[in-house]
């Protein structure tokens, strides 16, 4: 697996695979049955892997939350939906290949589902930008949501991004004004919308498709105001200090069910997310099912009193002797 | 401008330092030596070159609201530390500092007042604090301004100022973009004019969320004006940013705010357009 070696708690796992895969060229070419050995040597395949991702250290979990052989968005979308049917650009400027969307059934239900897009190559990364949206992605990603409105269906966005691209055209055509117009205008919107964070959710470039009646978190990705990196640059004043900033940020799957800002963590096959696409999407289609007909017992007037409700109680703070917030609850 | 009937008086700047002698300042952007007082009866407006100096948010109270009409409200928030964040020093000591540094529990300052007679909800931030970054507490003041706002049925103006998130409330902090921006969503919805003004510098969350949504944008000259900082940016593309790149005029000629505007004819420009959308 190709960069899983930077991975040291994987190394044990891929060497029991490196024995599984050896016994069973030897049993092929002498025509053994070696079925009890293989038993044993998966039963202590999956015993592993359960216990190296039980207790993953906040920046272990960082960097499974960007394992290069993660599923991206369009890999959920094919294995999760059927029948999707991808639309293009933003009207107004240019596609932004790092935002893909379209109307796509889920459990046979149309939903328009839009997600943040990683390339799985050097060759594709140039055309997704590494999955760094431009103003272009968020508005075509207001688009489609705009659409799904119009026509009653629900929207499904998938958060996986190093954050909004940080270069000249973008702050010339206005990534802030893109993403604080997308969070206004998904706060009004007459239609459920369900977000997933997949991988890495990182700032403002993935809250500008994440203002949703639900957030679910991927049970390995992270969701965090800055990347631990960055965070460390600025206040250990080195980015070497970054395993002390992902501790410090609390910005796992686990962390933000217990601070009340994720809804629902959705469990990964064990060994991760990358150890098993099908188990992975099947996760989430459940989930999303599930939330989806919660949500359709609201109609749109309640859908948005309660969306307003939940993202005005977002914090804590001190008034007088008391502290309130309903998001401290945990 | 005739209907502007209000006298001008000489500010009273809150970080006016106390050493003895200081009766004179030197401007950043051209060198000139300012005496003191001529300085602030300007605004804080270099009389050399036009130089806006930053300026505390009590001051931007002083110069947009009537005399003596500005209340203030939620005085007494204040941050907590939801994630018992620490780096080199913990963040509840971080925040001690700079109450004891600015005299202020937060970023902003927020209440209710008159400009050129109309009632306003008002919420003006303070870039001493802590950068003027982004946690709980400036959130929930800016989402109550614009709740007093749509109670009331009067405009909402907020100042900003900020250098963007505040890191030690990890995912609070973001989340405060979503909160004040669903929250200016219902105003628009009630159809109440929402004054946005940018003053340097605003980056980060602050304008990537409600300091971008007014139905109309100013921005003082000069002012740094973004959503990555400018060293991130060069980080990124590895070169150097041309002259002016997100500085107000940079935003004015690529359509992102309305006007920018001079502070002394800052009030001028609020009440009027404020008249034109209210009375
Ligand atoms: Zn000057």
């Amino acid at each position: 697996m190709a960069g899983s070696s930077r991975f040291e708690f994987e190394r044990d796992i891929a060497e029991i695979q490196n024995q599984i895969d050896r016994l069973r060229t030897v049993a092929d070419e002498g025509g053994l049955d070696v079925s009890e050995q293989l038993a044993e040597l998966r039963g202590k395949l999956d015993a592993l892997k359960e216990d190296a991702y039980r207790d993953l250290t906040p920046i272990e979990q960082v960097q499974v939350a960007r394992h290069p052989q993660r599923p991206y968005s369009l890999d959920y979308i094919e294995r999760a939906f059927t029948d999707f049917v991808e639309l293009h650009g933003d009207r107004l400027y240019r596609d932004d290949e790092a935002i893909v969307g379209g109307w796509a059934r889920l459990d046979g239900r149309p939903v328009m589902v839009i997600g943040q897009q990683k390339g799985r190559d050097m060759k594709e990364n140039l055309r997704r930008n590494f999955g760094m949206p431009h103003p272009e992605g968020y508005r075509k990603a207001l688009r489609l949501m705009r659409m799904a409105e119009k026509f009653g269906r629900p929207v499904v966005t998938l958060i996986d991004t190093p954050g909004a691209y940080p270069g000249i055209g973008s702050e010339e055509r206005g990534i802030a004004e893109a993403i604080a117009t997308n969070l206004r205008e998904m706060s009004r919107l007459r239609v459920p919308v369900v977000s997933v964070v997949i991988g890495e959710g990182m700032s403002g470039g993935a809250l500008g498709i994440g203002l949703t009646d639900r957030i679910l978190m991927l049970e390995h990705a992270i969701y965090s105001v800055i990347s631990p990196e960055g965070c460390a640059a600025i206040l250990w004043r080195s980015a070497e200090h970054k395993d002390k900033a992902a501790t410090a940020l609390r910005l796992t799957s686990r962390d933000l069910l217990q601070l009340g800002v994720a809804d629902e963590v959705v469990p990964e096959p064990a060994g991760g997310a990358h150890a098993d696409w099908d188990a992975a999407a099947a996760a989430v289609r459940e989930a999303l099912v599930r939330t989806l007909t919660e949500l359709d017992a609201l109609d749109a007037d309640e859908l948005r009193r309660r969306r307003w409700a939940k993202y005005e109680a977002m914090g804590t703070w001190i008034e007088g002797p008391t502290e309130s917030g309903a998001a401290t609850a945990s | 401008m005739a209907w502007f009937r209000k006298e001008k008086k000489p500010l009273k700047p809150e970080d006016r330092r106390d050493l003895p002698g200081d009766v004179f300042e030197k401007c950043g952007a051209c060198g000139e030596i300012l005496y003191r007082e001529k300085l602030a009866e300007n605004l804080h407006v270099c009389l050399s070159c036009g130089h806006h100096f930053r300026i505390a948010a009590p001051d931007y109270v002083g110069i947009l609201c009537d005399d003596g009409s500005f209340e203030e409200y939620d005085a007494d928030l204040e941050s907590g530390d939801p994630l018992g964040f620490a780096d080199s020093k913990p963040y509840p000591e971080r925040i001690q500092a700079a109450v004891k540094k600015t005299g202020r529990k937060e970023a902003v300052l927020a209440g209710m007042g008159t400009i050129d007679g109309v009632e306003v909800s008002l919420a003006v931030m303070d870039f001493r604090f802590v950068g003027g970054s982004m946690g709980s507490v400036v959130g929930e003041k800016i989402a109550r301004a614009a709740r007093r706002a749509e109670e009331r049925n009067v405009p909402l103006i907020v100042v900003s100022a900020s250098g963007g998130a505040r890191m030690q409330e990890g995912i609070f902090s973001l989340m405060q973009m979503s909160k004040t921006s669903a929250v200016l969503g219902r105003l628009h919805e009630a159809g109440i004019p929402y004054i946005s003004i940018l003053t340097d510098p605003t980056t980060g969350g602050v304008t990537a969320s409600f300091a971008m949504l007014g139905d109309v944008n100013l921005a003082e000259p000069g002012a740094l004006i973004g959503f990555a900082g400018p060293r991130v940016i060069e980080e990124t593309i590895r070169q150097e940013l041309p002259e002016g790149f997100q500085r107000a005029e940079f935003l004015l000629e690529h359509g992102m705010v309305d006007r920018v505007v001079d502070r002394r004819e800052l009030r001028a420009t609020v009440a009027g357009l404020l008249h034109h959308m209210v009375d």
